[in-house]
């Protein structure tokens, strides 16, 4: 039975997560974790200078959690982190404004997710993936 | 797959009392609301509303106060509604029933007027692992504020409680033992009586979180014998914002106020004050009036539809869906497998996420809790983040049920996948 909000793209993912695992010596090992619903996350991320050259998760949550990571990976990889920076923007922007999709990228993948924005108590399962890689940023210019 | 239990007595009268509750005819997404969510909150029968908007309409003044006519009905219905509650949990007094804004607030009122002055460095508090964080958390503060010790009750792996730990548990120094009265997230009856009867001969009090037994058994508290019993009006049809904590009448003599203001105080000098007597001491500013009346209408109406019904009617649900869940596959339950439980089942269908689970339903209309249900020790133990609950009440039908596994049947076409 299709489901217009568990669609085949986000359950593709869900399913075959892309860049799922660990990498042996990461610029940067963040993890994040949603409490009140148990998800919890970890990116390794290796810059090369400013730009992102491997991203790798590993986690546990909801199929929405990890769709909206395994779909960040692929969107963010070989960005830099002014453009990650960004990107974690217009992503909670999407979230923020009812799933409408921005004028100024392509979201590619992400665009499966615009339902969840029409859902606040998911909401927070679709960006833990962007306030993890948030924080990883954060710790990449303390290095 | 309509009627797949054979129509009986509890049925029959189950669909009448659903008469009685408005929102049941509420649609959600275009389909009729299957309520299964009673354990977080019950829904209210028009009896209940009803009484709440003719306090409201003809008696709402402030009480204890006023010399005026209305100010002596609204304090004549609040006194009233305490004798019904007094009368409904088996209370020797109705002075010994305080009204708190719930559970929550009952058990922190024991743990700062009672456990705070009383309990003191090496004591030991005995807690479940089966804990709300309700009657957990501020046990925690407790033993920081005391140097008092914690001690949990080791609990079986049918979610039931060791019991032939009881001699281990409980000796002393234990001065305290809190627990719950049935489960939120296992069903879990605790055989609270015994518990109390075992504590009390090392010298120990006990308090009951009764939040998810009162609404469904009869609860009697001097047949139980505890020193202090928690719980909430919302759960048993009755609005949020009020609860009771039942005490013994010589511990709340001998306890200091929770809260202080206008009310509890007898005679209030400019350095001193001396405090009224029970239960008013422990009832600070204008109590929610309404409230309290609506929970003694609550209370009515549950003693009409007669507690004995309840429990039997609840029972046959959890058995049904027992039954039902357990006979699909991959589904895990959490909790006791033989019957002897509340109205209520955990459990996790294997490669679907609770709260994936949840949203899927509640998209054919049925509204289920998914989470940790304020019960992340318990979850630890259970080896899971976050599990789904069906709970009923007296107003489910063995249909609703029905629905529920037609759902999970939904749910798992659309997520669960061999991985």
């Amino acid at each position: 039975m299709p489901d217009d909000l568990y669609g085949e793209i986000l359950l593709d993912h869900n399913r075959y997560p892309r860049n799922f695992g660990a990498l042996e010596s990461p610029t940067v090992h963040v993890e994040g974790k949603n409490p009140l619903c148990g998800d919890e996350l970890a990116l390794d991320l290796v810059f090369d200078g400013d730009s992102l050259k491997e991203i790798r998760f590993k986690g546990q949550g909801c199929a929405i959690a990890m769709a909206s990571t395994s779909m960040m990976t692929e969107m963010l990889k070989g960005k830099s982190a002014q453009e990650i920076r960004e990107w974690i923007e217009r992503f909670k922007n999407f979230m923020r404004d009812g799933g409408a999709l921005p004028d100024d990228a392509d979201m590619g993948d992400l665009e499966a997710l615009s339902g969840i924005s029409k859902l606040p108590v998911r909401v927070k399962c679709a960006l833990l993936a962007w306030t993890t890689m948030e924080e990883g940023l954060k710790q990449l210019a303390k290095k | 797959m309509k009627n797949a239990m054979p129509k009986n007595s509890t049925q029959t009268k189950a669909e009448k009392l659903r008469e009685d509750f408005p929102i049941l005819k509420t649609m959600v997404r275009g389909t009729p609301l299957v309520y299964l969510d009673s354990a977080a909150t019950s829904q209210r029968p028009s009896q209940v509303l009803a009484a709440y908007c003719l306090f409201c309409q003809s008696h709402n003044a402030n009480v204890h106060r006023g010399i005026h006519s209305l100010g002596e009905q609204a304090t004549d219905r609040y006194e009233a509604a305490r004798e019904r509650v007094a009368s409904f949990i088996g209370a020797p007094s109705k002075h010994t029933v305080i009204f708190t804004r719930g559970t929550t607030e009952s058990i922190n009122l024991v743990c700062y007027s009672y456990a705070n002055k009383f309990l003191k460095r090496g004591d030991i508090i005995v807690l479940t692992p089966m804990e709300h964080h309700a009657n957990l958390v501020p046990w925690q503060l407790v033993a920081n504020i005391t140097g008092a010790k914690l001690r949990y009750w080791p609990m079986k792996p049918d979610g039931t409680l060791d019991m032939s730990a009881t001699n281990d548990i409980l000796k002393p120094p234990v001065k305290m033992v809190a627990l719950t009265h049935i489960s939120n997230v296992l069903g879990t009856i605790n055989p609270v009586t015994e518990i109390t009867a075992a504590a009390h001969a090392i010298g120990a009090k006990v308090l009951i979180d009764g939040a998810q037994a009162v609404p469904h058994i009869s609860v009697n508290v001097s047949e139980i014998g505890c020193d202090f019993y928690a719980f909430s009006g919302h759960k048993m049809c009755g609005p949020t914002g009020i609860g009771v904590l039942w005490g013994r009448e010589e511990l709340l003599e001998e306890m200091d106020p929770f809260m202080t203001g206008g009310e509890m105080i007898q005679e209030v000098f400019l350095d001193h004050s001396t405090w009224n007597e029970i239960p008013y001491k422990f009832e600070p500013g204008t109590p929610p009036i309404g409230e309290a009346v609506s929970l003694g209408a609550a209370v009515n109406y549950l003693s009409d539809v007669g507690m004995d019904w309840i429990e039997k009617h609840d029972h046959k649900l959890a058995a049904y869906a027992l039954e039902r869940l357990s006979s699909e596959e991959g589904i895990e339950i959490y909790g006791p497998l033989n019957g002897e439980r509340g109205a209520l089942i955990s459990f996790n269908v294997e490669g679907i996420h609770p709260h994936d689970l949840a949203t899927l339903l509640d998209r054919d209309g049925i509204a289920v809790r998914a989470g940790h249900h304020c019960a992340q020790p318990l979850m630890r133990q259970l080896g899971v983040p976050a599990t789904a609950r069906a709970s009923f009440y007296l107003y489910n039908l063995h249909e609703e049920i029905d629905q529920l596994m037609e759902g999970i049947h939904r749910a798992k076409e659309v997520l669960a996948y061999a991985r």
